[in-house]
């Protein structure tokens, strides 16, 4: 597609005039929705007071808002691979679910349950890692051989994974002695990430860190990173160089769903230590505006991370005030327009008025 | 399955399918002029919200759905704005057009979870019509909004394919140079059809809190809107092949909520699973990029208009 070019040449511009851009967009957009809020009828200076409060007052709130972080950034990590090549994974919630999956299932089904954390975690890391991918396999070859539209595909998926989550733990793994309630059982303390500190900070936090030390390693010096870019900026030009075109959109749509896996059992293992219906807070669809406003760069996919990690907080404080928790979905989207809209203005110097 | 069972089936069918078809042609006619809006899912919650507060506020089943279509379009404007007056990408301002549709009316929906509207949509039983055997009951003993997508399906058709200005619309989503040219505004109709499709999304929206279940859920339209956009996929942007896509979809729909109240021993999650795997395998079967390109795929959808950029 030509749009994704256009986005090239903005490459042009300085690193710090378009994080200032960026910055301002993102501002521009939190007073937006602000404004919603206060016309909603809720007060906006106490809503924002509340989410600065709650996501970075303190020591506390400052590990709660890595914490939120983690599951963001990993998801997104492998979002902004699958967008390299003009992919739209929007899968991301669904590879998630099946990514808990996978590592409940090898914590469950006996076996390595015993074995110490040193290596039971990994193994929960590598399974949901294939599930994750396994998850994202059909959507990818769908696009990839078949150009069917990826987009509907991997939502739709979603929907199913969830279902499928759901009947676990309505059914067959419901904990015994749980009361009832659509939970697996908890997982023994081998199979969680020890705490940081007194909030729900995990040494998980690793995971999403050293993921971007490999991918940005990956990305520009090797192979593969090479052949992303060049079939993400033109796939023709691709096939001619005599790079496999299909092969490399599937792998990138593998590695975006391994990520969205691994952060499923990192959220998991690090900060719920149970199967449920609910474990994902849309962590799937927020790691798209992560990855888009990110510029698909690993390093500031970790930075937006907290941001946005920032909001998912900053949501369950507000509602502490009487304001709805959707307020923080209201400013993620609102920013996105703005990021979209003054983002791309400033950037391109270009306010093309519509001829009509 | 039981004559009083089918019928049962095909009467939910429609309605099911219903609340699918009209974003689904409004999605048709956007991306026929070839803009593509993702952000179908958020507009039908802007529609199925506004509606159901304007229907408790005034009591007022058509002040309702004015209110769902405004409400709706306005985002479908947010939309157009960013892609065709700015030339943002259009897949990320679809999305952004679903997160803020569904986080809004999260937001501002909170108070009227549980409401009760005081009317909404009922059926009426089209004299004569519906003494047709099995036909009759299942097709004329449908709610308004029902009997109005019936005339909308073949007005559309004749629309895009009998007339000038429907021969415009596949021009600017076709070539839009060409079409300039040739003395065609292309913003002005883009826009144009981009509210259209918030409009359609919006009655779609409100059809389901005022009809199909009357009611306000945060995110009830549970992916309607992005099925909706599977389906015009699926009908190759013709409004009778939406139809007969909504349709089958509805078919599946009710088929799976009927089986869960007759008892199935097959657990209820795996039928809520029909819909969504349906829609991947007609989405599947109906793609193929040689394949969309002969059933009529509109060759500029996606990409933004520059005059001064033409060749």
């Amino acid at each position: 597609m030509a749009i994704s070019l256009r986005l090239e040449r903005r490459a042009g511009l300085p690193l710090p005039q378009r994080i200032l851009i960026l910055s301002l967009a993102v501002v521009l957009g939190a007073f937006a929705g602000g404004f919603l809020v206060q016309a909603s009828g809720y007060s906006a200076v106490k809503a924002f007071a509340a989410i600065l409060e709650g996501s970075f007052g303190g020591s506390y709130p400052i590990s709660q808002t890595l914490a939120a972080a983690i599951p963001l950034a990993t998801i997104a990590l492998g979002t902004a691979v699958a967008f390299r090549v003009q992919l739209w994974n929007i899968g991301g919630e669904g590879q998630f679910y099946m990514g808990a999956f996978g590592a409940t299932a090898l914590e469950l089904i006996g076996g390595p349950a015993g074995w110490p954390p040193l290596f039971l975690l990994p193994a929960m890391l590598l399974v949901a890692f294939v599930t994750g991918a396994a998850w994202a396999l059909i959507p990818g070859w769908l696009r990839a051989w078949h150009g069917v539209n990826e987009i509907i595909t991997t939502l739709m998926l979603n929907y199913v994974a969830i279902l499928w989550v759901n009947y676990l733990v309505y059914g067959p793994w419901k904990d015994p002695q749980g009361h009832n309630f659509p939970f697996s059982p908890r997982f023994p303390d081998n199979a969680t990430f020890a705490r940081i500190g007194d909030g729900q900070l995990h040494t998980g936090l690793l995971v999403p860190i050293v993921a971007t030390a490999i991918l940005v390693l990956v990305l520009a010096r090797t192979k593969w990173g090479y052949e992303l870019r060049v079939v993400g900026e033109n796939a023709e030009a691709a096939r001619y160089a005599g790079i496999d075109v299909r092969r490399t959109m599937l792998s990138a749509m593998l590695v975006s769903g391994a990520m969205a896996g691994v952060a499923g059992m990192v959220q998991l293992a690090g900060i719920i230590h149970l199967l449920n219906g609910q474990l994902s807070n849309n962590y799937g669809y927020t790691a798209i505006i992560i990855a888009w406003l990110a510029r698909l760069h690993p390093v500031a996919v970790l930075v937006v991370s907290i941001l946005f990690g920032a909001l998912v907080n900053g949501g369950y404080a507000v509602s502490q005030e009487g304001i709805p928790q959707a307020l923080g979905a209201v400013l993620q989207g609102m920013i996105l327009f703005f990021v979209l809209g003054v983002g791309d203005v400033f950037t391109r110097y270009r306010l093309h008025v519509a001829s009509t | 399955m039981s004559g009083d069972l089918l019928i049962a089936v095909c009467l939910a069918a429609i309605a099911s399918g219903t609340s699918i078809l009209l974003p689904a042609l409004g999605e048709a006619l956007t991306e026929r002029s070839g803009v593509q809006n993702l952000g179908v899912e958020g507009m039908m919650l802007m529609g199925a919200l506004f509606g159901y507060i304007v229907d408790i506020e005034t009591g007022s089943i058509v002040l309702a759905f004015a209110a769902a279509i405004v409400a709706a379009a306005a985002l479908g404007l947010v939309h157009a704005f960013l892609s065709i007056t700015l030339g943002a990408n259009q897949i990320v301002s679809g999305l952004a057009v679903t997160l803020f549709g569904s986080g809004l009316t999260a937001f501002v929906g909170k108070p009227f979870v549980g409401a009760q509207a005081p009317v909404v949509l009922s059926r009426v039983a089209l004299p004569g019509l519906s003494q047709i055997p099995v036909l009759g009951q299942v097709l004329f003993t449908q709610d308004p909004v029902v009997y109005g997508s019936f005339i909308l399906v073949p007005v559309l058709w004749y629309f895009i394919y009998r007339t000038r200005p429907g021969l415009n619309l596949r021009a600017i989503g076709e070539n839009p140079a060409t079409a300039d040219a040739m003395g065609v505004g292309v913003a002005s109709r883009r826009y144009l059809y981009t509210l259209i499709g918030g409009a359609l999304a919006g009655v779609g929206g409100a059809y389901l809190s005022l009809g199909y279940t009357p009611t306000w859920v945060e995110g009830m339209t549970a992916g309607r809107g992005w099925i909706a956009v599977g389906l015009v996929v699926f009908g190759t942007w013709d409004p009778l092949r939406v139809l007969a896509g909504a349709y089958l979809f509805g078919f599946v729909d009710g088929f799976q909520l009927r089986a869960q109240g007759l008892g199935s021993t097959v657990p209820s999650f795996f039928l809520n699973m029909l819909p969504y795997l349906f829609t991947v395998i007609v989405v599947s079967l109906s793609s193929g990029e040689r394949l969309q390109r002969r059933l009529g795929i509109p060759r500029a959808l996606g990409l933004p208009y520059w005059r001064e950029e033409r060749t």
